[in-house]
């Protein structure tokens, strides 16, 4: 009796040692809903299906890697960066400054890519042909409901061309020949600003006879740099769709795209994107980057991000360069044009990509990307959480206040209603306390606001696991049982129900932990470890404080219960 | 101190009544249900987390009105708005349409408060954006995890009890579930992910509570002349039997579940609220509905073969 009572001791000192040890070396985690953060979803973004699943999968842990090492750089601690399933990575940042920063960096794609620009003439000589797959596959109704066609005329006009109705618009469509064009063109180009009010003089003039606006997409081009034009910033969206359409892509010249500069350039008082003329092919992608770092440019102070070619790219930079000068060279970010500056000369394995006028950061977080290399895909937000820091710091605070008024509630009724058998019960309940606390450290888990009523519904089971005890042992001592038996037979007949009821508890948070995910699970997990904290406690600590009270007086002495 | 010793209620004569009262909630949760389909298109007030969507939660450095936020972010074509606790603090719900990025809806919902009352006068305090793919998958989930969690625990039940018990049990936590289901429709309170962790969690509770009272019915049954005993007196019996359990242990949990929901601010009041509106229901069917439902059973298929679990259970006593 006496040896087992040791042995019990021991097994509870050492479990409340291992459990303050994990506490105060690890500490609990907080989840994002109590200290701020970011929770983000994202999944591979594929809406043509074009990855056969291994391929897929090859890409998610790929995209893993890379945002794991993109998260240690831009410097957040203890990031959780995880695969869930075959297609999703979660990542949960806490403690941000600037969540939208943060954002960008993870789910930046970094496909660079250096493209040689090409004359804008190899563009208008298609212009015709594109300007009618437009009309072809959005049709006249299509056209006007964009506002892209103004007179009720014009729909009878379109029909009239595409059934080859031998009227004006077939005289028009022919007439629209090589030579038309490049008039075309050329009435088309000069200043931006002249060029708008040709367009409104065009409009006008067409609106007055009544004609069809054949060229939905040249409307929108004005003359811009060599190799590119500029597109109103109205302007940008119905230009997005026009180029989106398959009809269009396939009436685009062979070997040449056409893509957007990133920035927006006022001019006249308006603001234009530019549109570049390109080669399709990249001849030098970020693959063959070494390194890159954030820098200002010496003339103007402005961002610019340094990089380094490996040495077969630098090779074929030198090469390309050499056969260029005088040209543009578009460097291409994620599909839009961060610059293309003029060669001036053979450039080896350095150069730099300037960013005109942003802040520092967009370099720092530039090149951090850059360094870290591009995601094998894009990927798309499924899902967000953020919560501000200051919302999280209510929380906890409100948290703690409830947290300690339920604990109070309970220790005075426990006591009240028990006496020194509820204070027994109140000193296995600080210990299963602090077992849960160093089971959620062990296991790393977060503790979140959900999580926090999961624990104070477990502190209930581990109440109720003591009021079942001490009413058996209040029922046996009604029967007239010598105190030490009654307290044998009342843990003796407590314990199925105990038993049961914690398995069939510990079965719904095992689901709830398998099903649920980010707030669901922080709570599945306080429940499941309070259930068998509260298991252990009520059993084996209470019982054991229970030994322990016993020997301390004659057998024929009563209880205070 | 020794609250409902001895008592000797007639628990399982009033069963009619409460059959009465169970089916009258049932049908007026279910009728809410209905309305709420034909009203809001769904029977349950989804939040953004099941139907997929964005949400901005903001806060005011000063009291604002909900009509003010109405009215800067297009007045009658506005998201819904709803206020969060204090005066200062709204949320704002907004679908996402296809093709958007969910990013641009909230940016732009920012940006709209932030033309109306200038940027400093608000904070983003939380903001959360569901693709509806996730959503759908969501509520799937949800769906699965209760009848995963119904299968396993009569399995459970089954083989620790017998299967009677098990079948009651289930339709107890079924009756539980679906009157809280019920009365969530008919107050439209939102189901978010935590209100689904509580409704969970309300199939622990009435699970643990029920089990309790039919441990005592099986040990009394099991005892000498348990099962020559009237089962009608012997389930009446153990509920008596276990009422200052009952009594103690659902009123230490309401009492720390009020403190939370008072003193635990708004974030999770829901979620509070759900689970005090579980734990009493809880208690009240595993008098109620779970023990006469056991009876009826018997009644109608008998009680099957008896399976002595005593000497099993003692054993483990020792542990």
């Amino acid at each position: 009796m006496l040896k087992s009572f040791r042995g019990r001791l021991i097994v509870i000192a050492a479990t409340l040692a291992i459990s303050v040890w994990y506490f105060t070396a690890r500490g609990l985690k907080l989840g994002l809903d109590l200290q701020g953060g970011i929770h983000l979803v994202l999944e591979i973004d594929d809406p043509e299906g074009t990855f056969t699943p291994e391929a897929r999968a090859d890409a998610i842990d790929r995209a893993e890697r890379i945002i794991r090492t993109r998260v240690d750089e831009f410097g957040v601690e203890e990031p959780l960066i995880q695969k869930v399933g075959s297609d999703r990575i979660i990542v949960e940042l806490a403690g941000l400054d600037d969540e939208s920063r943060a954002k960008e960096v993870i789910n930046q794609q970094a496909y660079l890519e250096w493209k040689l620009v090409r004359p804008t003439t190899q563009i208008d000589q298609a212009l015709e042909r594109l300007d009618r797959a437009v009309v072809v596959a959005i049709g006249a109704e299509g056209l006007r409901e964009m506002g892209r066609a103004t007179t009720a005329e014009q729909s009878t006009s379109i029909e009239s061309l595409l059934f080859g109705n031998p009227d004006s618009a077939a005289a028009d469509s022919a007439g629209a020949g090589e030579g038309d064009a490049d008039a075309d063109a050329a009435g088309e180009t000069g200043d931006p600003a002249e060029a708008a009010e040709a367009d409104q003089e065009d409009a006008a003039q067409e609106e007055e006879e009544g004609e069809l606006d054949l060229r939905p997409f040249t409307n929108l081009l004005n003359t811009g740099d060599v190799g590119t034009y500029l597109v109103d910033a109205d302007d940008v969206d119905a230009a997005e769709q026009f180029m989106a359409l398959p009809e269009f892509q396939r009436a685009l010249p062979r070997e040449l795209s056409l893509q957007w500069g990133w920035d927006s350039i006022p001019r006249a008082g308006r603001f234009y994107r530019e549109l570049y003329v390109l080669e399709e092919e990249p001849f030098l992608t970020g693959d063959q980057l070494e390194d890159a770092t954030a820098n200002r440019d010496q003339q103007f102070n402005q961002p610019q991000v340094l990089f380094e070619l490996n040495r077969r790219g630098g090779r074929d930079f030198q090469r390309l360069t050499a056969a260029n000068i005088g040209n543009r060279i578009a460097i291409v970010l994620d599909g839009e044009v961060v610059s293309a500056p003029v060669v001036r000369d053979r450039i080896g394995a350095r150069g730099t990509i300037d960013l005109g006028a942003s802040d520092f950061s967009e370099a720092t977080d530039l090149a951090l990307v850059l360094r870290a290399g591009a995601l094998p895909a894009p990927l798309t937000i499924m899902e967000e959480r953020t919560v501000g820091p200051s919302l999280g710091a209510d929380s906890v605070e409100q948290g703690r206040i409830a947290g300690i008024v339920g604990v109070v509630a309970v220790i005075l009724i426990m006591l009240v209603y028990y006496r020194l058998a509820g204070l027994l019960a109140v000193v296995a309940l600080a210990f299963y306390l602090m077992l849960v606390l160093g089971g959620l450290s062990a296991l790393n888990a977060t503790l979140t606001l959900p999580g926090i009523a999961g624990l104070i519904l477990s502190i209930g089971m581990a109440v109720d696991a003591n009021v079942l005890i001490f009413e058996r042992i209040r029922e046996e001592l009604e029967r007239r049982r010598a105190p030490r038996t009654a307290v044998e037979e009342g843990f003796g007949n407590a314990v199925s129900a105990i038993v049961d009821a914690n398995i069939t508890t510990l079965i719904t948070g095992l689901i709830l932990f398998q099903f649920g995910t980010g707030p669901v699970r922080g709570f599945a997990v306080t429940l499941c470890i309070g259930i068998v904290a509260s298991f252990f406690s009520a059993l084996y600590v209470t019982r054991t404080l229970f030994l322990l009270y016993l020997t301390r007086k004659r057998g024929s002495d009563p209880i205070s219960i | 101190m020794w609250l409902f010793h001895g008592a000797k209620y007639g628990f399982i004569d009033k069963r009619r009544k409460a059959y009465v009262v169970s089916a009258a909630v049932l049908a007026a949760g279910i009728a809410a249900m209905a309305f709420n389909l034909f009203t809001l298109g769904s029977w349950q007030n989804f939040g953004v987390d099941f139907t997929g969507g964005a949400l901005v939660q903001v806060r005011f450095s000063e009291a604002a009105a909900a009509t003010e936020l109405r009215d800067a972010l297009g007045g009658a074509d506005a998201p819904p708005i709803t206020r969060f606790g204090e005066d200062n603090e709204f949320v704002v719900r907004a679908s996402v349409q296809e093709g958007m990025e969910i990013d641009e809806v909230a940016a732009g919902i920012a940006g709209q408060l932030a033309a109306a009352f200038g940027s400093g006068a608000f904070e983003v305090v939380r903001q959360e954006l569901v693709g509806p793919k996730i959503g759908e998958e969501l509520q799937g989930k949800a769906a699965l995890a209760i009848l995963f969690s119904l299968v396993l625990t009569l399995l459970y039940i089954a083989f620790r009890f017998e299967m009677r018990f098990g079948i009651a049990s289930v339709i107890a936590t079924m009756h539980d579930v679906l009157i809280v289901l019920g009365l969530l429709a008919l107050a439209r309170i939102e189901i978010s992910l935590p209100t689904v962790a509580a409704i969970l969690t309300i199939l622990g509770y009435s699970l643990n509570d029920t089990i309790v009272v039919f441990d005592r019915i099986r040990e009394n049954l099991n005892a000498r002349g348990g099962r020559r005993e009237d089962p009608y007196k012997l389930v009446n019996r153990s509920i008596n039997e276990t009422l200052p359990r009952t009594v103690l242990t659902s009123g230490t949990t309401l009492g720390v579940l009020l403190a939370l929901l008072v003193l635990g601010g708004a974030v999770i009041r829901d979620f509070t609220l759900v689970l005090i509106l579980g734990v009493m229901i809880g208690t009240y069917s595993s008098i109620f509905i779970a023990s006469p439902a056991l009876l009826e059973i018997q009644k109608r298929y008998g009680a099957g073969e008896s399976r002595d679990k005593g000497r099993r259970t003692r054993r483990m006593a020792t542990v």
